[in-house]
């Protein structure tokens, strides 16, 4: 799955649109607590967390991240938004819980490492 | 031990999170590029992380040594301060004392420690209350 087929599956907002969403996601992830990331991290991975603020880049950066996904709603801020298009990591925007958005990206495939 | 590659050091200031992560951000963008097999960049980078954060949490400042030889890697590390009383206690995976702040944004799962020692192929810690910590980390290249 490629970040843009994530978009159009789940009506996310791609805050990064200097971004390029024809990225393959190599595997999915969930999880609010940093050292747990930095413990089961992957290169491509799409990661969805609650957290948003400017270590969640450096995280995602260090991991060859794909993408960063907050669910339910949750924005990023301006300078975070702009540290992940220097990194060249798309952040995404949905309204859907992250159970909901694990749900859909593992049906359409996209495994658990 | 082979002839010294490079040797860099890297300063890390206490409390500071809106420059957290970036010395570990270099120190990979510098392997990549003396041609590091990728997945050591990356197991240095994850404890480098989380070294790096321990003493923007934890510690008073400090700084990271960076030392490349042709088949070690060796991250050094030490810090002013305030040490650490029972480091075989702070070893344990989810032991934590971050506060309710830190942990709400997502560190004090208790890992780090834990997560270097994993990744790296040597890891030593001494620490000594009121004076400081320093834990060595190996990498076979
Ligand atoms: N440089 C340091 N100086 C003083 N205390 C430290 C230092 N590094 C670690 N500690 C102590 O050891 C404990 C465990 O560290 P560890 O990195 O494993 O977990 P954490 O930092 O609390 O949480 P996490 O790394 O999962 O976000 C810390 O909570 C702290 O009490
Ligand atoms: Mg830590």
């Amino acid at each position: 799955m490629t970040i843009q087929q994530f978009i159009d599956l789940t009506n996310a907002k791609l805050v990064t649109p200097e971004v390029p969403t024809d990225r393959e996601i190599s595997c999915g992830y969930t999880c609010d607590l940093l050292s747990w990331v930095m413990a089961h991290g992957a290169a491509d991975m799409a990661w969805i967390t609650v957290q948003t603020h400017m270590n969640v880049v450096a995280v995602a950066a260090l991991m060859d991240m794909a993408a960063v996904i907050a669910p339910e709603g949750i924005t990023f801020e301006a300078e975070v938004i702009e540290k992940a298009q220097e990194e060249g990591i798309a952040l995404l925007e949905c309204g859907e819980t992250a159970y909901s958005l694990c749900g859909k990206m593992i049906a359409a495939g996209v495994p658990a490492d | 031990m082979g002839a010294i590659t490079l040797k860099e050091s890297y300063p890390v200031e206490a409390g500071d999170f809106s420059t957290a992560g970036e010395a570990s951000g270099k120190i990979k963008r510098v392997l990549k590029k003396l041609g590091i097999d990728s997945a050591i960049v990356r197991r240095v980078a994850v404890a480098a992380y989380e070294v790096e954060l321990n003493l923007v949490i934890h510690s008073m400042g400090g700084h990271m040594d960076l030392i490349v030889e042709p088949d070690y890697l060796q991250l050094n590390v030490h810090d002013r301060g305030p040490g650490i009383p029972d480091v075989d206690l702070a070893m344990r995976e989810g032991y934590s004392t971050a506060s309710d702040d830190v942990r709400t944004m997502g560190f004090g799962a208790g890992m780090g420690l834990p997560n270097m020692r994993r990744n790296a192929n040597d890891f030593s810690i001494r620490s000594t209350v009121g004076v400081g910590t320093d834990i060595e980390m190996g990498f076979k290249l």
